[in-house]
């Protein structure tokens, strides 16, 4: 460790203070008694939906695309093949255990196996 | 307990996802040379995956508390976001509320904003073993990982890919259900600009996350997307706003009855 104890304290500090101060500002800026704004209310039921697509684009902003077969690059397939297989399941059987399992056995499958 | 059991079986997924990626942080800090109990108590009170992965190598590095103070703010900004879809269904919690905001992890989130609670349970019991339980999941897999890390044998290799996997499936689970309401509403002929405004918001979120991570790059696209989400949803509001209306009406009334 390049760090003394008190400094390592100290800056799990900070990442729990910043933490909690991200995930309660909404909350302070809105408390229990105050009316919501029609605009935030309109946020709140749209940003949701919204942020799920970010979250998936943030899932895999890691693949890498470019790097070649022979580099022991992939092409982003096991990821494209993982998402293919639980979307598609998803879509015709509705349930959420089966897709996210028969999706992740694949990419591993691929991972581990093919590439 | 009647809300344990609702919950539980949602929880599944996180188990399986927080189990492995625990272990996996609780393997990374030991090996990295900190004591066994400091992945346990970070992952109990820091509860934030990706900024504890980050943590590690933060704790290697020189002391430099505004750049962490830096990282953890634009890390952790999506919770503004978490914070106002979350705004209504949270009032009113009670001495749970502020239980349930510090433990808002994605995968939390993800549950609790997409839950659809069987009526006459307790919404705010509903929210609390969600959140619970998945704050145990992650505390028990970094303190197995922690603890007997050095004993794993078996590959785990694209295991962390079951979290990807729970929130393409929560995208398109929304997706379906707006269509669904479409189809109730429309019969078989649905108006192109219904069926395109009602799927605006996720539209919205995966386009300006996908033209903000090829402009900006992976370790700086989230904030600027968040942005450009904000400036699309803000600027359409006249449009999208009664296309959301329009499809939810039924959410708000069961959302109303529950109590």
């Amino acid at each position: 460790m390049t760090m003394t104890l008190t400094q390592a304290v100290i800056t799990v500090a900070i990442v729990i203070a910043g933490t909690v101060f991200t995930r309660f500002l909404s909350y302070l800026a809105f408390p229990e008694g105050r009316k919501i704004p029609p605009f935030v209310l309109y946020l709140g039921k749209v940003l949701g939906p919204a942020v799920f697509g970010l979250l998936i684009v943030y899932c895999f902003r890691n693949t890498d695309l470019l790097t070649s077969f022979a580099a022991g690059g992939t092409h982003g397939i096991p990821e494209l093949m993982g998402l293919l297989v639980t979307s598609a399941l998803f879509v015709w059987k509705r349930n959420m255990m089966v897709s996210m399992l028969a999706g992740t056995v694949a990419y591993m499958l691929l991972v581990q196996l093919v590439f | 307990m009647r809300e344990l059991r609702a919950a539980f079986p949602k929880t599944i997924p996180v188990l399986m996802g927080y189990l492995f990626l625990g272990i996996t942080y609780g393997i990374l800090m030991v090996t990295s040379g900190f004591p066994f109990w400091l992945p346990i108590l970070t992952a109990l009170v820091v509860y934030t995956g990706s900024m504890e992965f980050l943590l590690v190598g933060i704790l290697l590095s020189p002391f430099n508390p505004f750049s962490v103070l830096a990282t953890t703010l634009m890390v952790g900004a999506r919770h503004i976001f978490y914070g106002l879809s979350m705004l209504q269904k949270y009032r009113g919690t009670g001495k749970a509320k502020f239980y349930l905001i510090y433990t808002t992890s994605d995968e939390t989130f993800a549950l609790n904003c997409d839950a659809r609670i069987p009526e006459g349970l307790s919404r705010t019991r509903y929210y609390f073993w969600v959140s619970f339980l998945d704050q145990m999941y992650w505390v028990a897999g970094s303190a197995l990982g922690a603890i007997f890390g050095g004993f794993l044998t078996f590959n785990t290799e694209g295991l962390d890919f079951v979290m990807s996997a729970m929130f393409i499936c929560i995208f398109l689970n929304q997706w379906l259900r707006d269509s669904d309401n479409l189809h109730l509403r429309y019969g078989k002929h649905i108006p192109w600009r219904a069926l395109f405004l009602s799927h605006a918001p996720e539209m919205t979120g995966v386009g300006a996350s996908l033209l903000c991570l090829l402009v900006f790059g992976p370790e700086r696209f989230i904030i600027p997307s968040m942005i450009a989400i904000l400036a699309i949803l803000a600027l359409t509001r006249k449009q999208v706003e009664p296309a959301a209306d329009e499809l939810r009406f039924e959410d708000k009334t069961k959302e109303g009855e529950i109590k």
